[in-house]
């Protein structure tokens, strides 16, 4: 057993650092996508349009039902295949549409799972002062049902974060993809991955404090 | 004149509201009283479509709509002419009492945000919540949470307001000071139709009783005739009941 290269580790870390623009860039990108794309998915849901919703919740299925690595390879080697246009995506393009549509689709039916549980009376206050249902939902209900499923989004946002990694098999090079070609030229594998953890490790907890802060300023309409 | 011809409502096979006939004349108060299940909510509620009654032609104001052919435009249109003040409060539990009052002023009336709250801060005022206008539905009482309910509708500027057991779900405390604040929007010849079981107060402020049972409307007159002279004995056996 030999001792660990501390040395190395901390000559690494401002290296990494300098990835972490790139990961965390992909998974804002794709939670600002995700979370527009899962409220209308939701909202579809509660409403139900014919037809269009059958094609959601096949939508909904098939994102939920199949490996997000496959379906970053579908989009990064397939679609090109099947779409000419296509030939130019890139890596980046190609995770973040992975990630968002992967993520929209867990994310909508926890949103629609918050908007149910808004109170009726909500509802027929809304309707009863006259309000269109888009009024309805813009002003009363998805702010409600936002505080609700607010805790959840945090979570899939953390889980978005670290899945940015698998946009290294697509040749991205963020920080799982920086990491991977640091430890293989210095053949110093746990120390580079450990430095990676650690840094992933420490961006979910900075984020996980901003979601408690969040909380306690949505909490704060409910509470006597 | 506002009122309702023909209105009848099902819930499957039970016929809840059976071709009531109703006339309101501009700035009468009349309050609708009966058993428990006998339909008094549900004609308040088909009024603005919160149930969608299967019968019958709806006449607020200006507006008549034939309820089988009922476009989404008129259902608008109809709760845009009528409030409603909820036994349960319904207060947007997301907005402070000064924005459950502006809310539908601003979103649905389009009024500038100085003018809408002008309006609330008047409103609050007259239901004496001038110091609650900041605080959210959580952090007030069932009484206060019925008055912003109250004033919420009292903003609307609407052709009829429609009390839905406004007292029913209070605390004995508080039911004194919502029948205030609703004597006061009855001295305003507000057209008001009320469901309630408050017996006193309705003789007090009604121009009208109407007594409501098995979906029919059984009897109606002056609060002297109902109360102390009803025609129908239904209408008695029932006030000896409450009474």
């Amino acid at each position: 057993m030999q001792a660990l290269d501390v040395d190395y580790m901390l000559g690494l870390v401002p290296v990494l650092l300098g990835y972490v623009p790139l990961t965390l860039g992909m998974a804002l990108a794709s939670m600002a996508f995700a979370l527009v794309l899962a409220a209308l998915l939701a909202v579809e849901r509660v409403i139900r349009i014919p037809v269009l919703d059958q094609a959601v919740m096949l939508f909904i299925s098939f994102f939920r039902g199949t490996p997000l690595l496959v379906q970053l390879f579908l989009f990064y080697y397939g679609l090109p295949q099947l779409v000419s246009f296509l030939t130019q995506i890139n890596g980046v393009t190609a995770a973040i549409m992975g990630l968002t549509l992967h993520f929209s689709a867990y994310m909508a039916e926890s949103i629609r799972a918050a908007i149910i549980g808004v109170d009726r009376s909500q509802w027929e206050a809304s309707m009863a002062v006259g309000m269109t249902r888009g009024q309805m939902l813009r002003r009363i209900v998805l702010p409600q049902a936002s505080r609700v499923a607010a805790p959840t989004l945090v979570n899939y946002f953390i889980d978005m974060i670290k899945s940015t990694s698998l946009a290294f098999t697509l040749g991205v090079t963020e920080l799982m993809g920086a990491t991977q070609k640091e430890a293989a030229g210095s053949f110093l594998y746990f120390e580079s991955f450990i430095v990676v953890a650690v840094i992933y490790w420490i961006i979910v907890e900075v984020l996980s404090y901003g979601q408690r802060v969040l909380e306690g300023r949505m909490e704060q309409a409910y509470s006597r | 004149m506002t009122g309702v011809r023909g209105l009848t409502k099902r819930f499957g096979t039970n016929t809840v509201l059976d071709n009531i006939d109703l006339d309101i004349k501009d700035g009468e108060r009349v309050v609708l009283i009966g058993p428990s299940g006998t339909g008094k909510s549900t004609l308040l509620r088909s009024i603005n479509f919160l149930d969608h009654p299967d019968a019958g032609i709806i006449t607020v104001g200006d507006l008549s709509v034939n309820v089988a052919k009922a476009s989404r435009a008129d259902i608008l249109a109809l709760r845009r002419r009528t409030a409603f003040v909820f036994q349960n409060y319904a207060l947007f539990a997301n907005k402070t009492a000064r924005e459950n009052i502006t809310e539908a002023l601003i979103t649905v009336q389009k009024q500038s945000r100085a003018e809408a709250e002008a309006r609330a801060d008047a409103v609050l005022q007259e239901t004496g919540l001038s110091d609650k206008a900041d605080a959210y539905p959580a952090a007030l009482s069932g009484g206060q949470q019925q008055r912003v309910g109250i004033g919420r509708a009292m903003a609307l500027g609407a052709d009829l307001m429609l009390f839905d057991e406004p007292t029913s779900a209070l605390d004995p405390e508080w039911v004194g000071e919502v029948l205030d604040l609703m004597r006061r929007v009855a001295e305003q010849r507000q057209t008001m139709l009320i469901v309630t079981h408050e017996m006193q107060f309705a003789r007090e402020i009604a121009d009208r009783i109407v007594f409501m049972e098995g979906g029919r409307i059984v009897e109606q007159g002056p609060p002297s005739q109902i109360f102390d002279a009803p025609h129908d004995p239904r209408t008695g056996d029932f006030l000896r009941r409450v009474g």
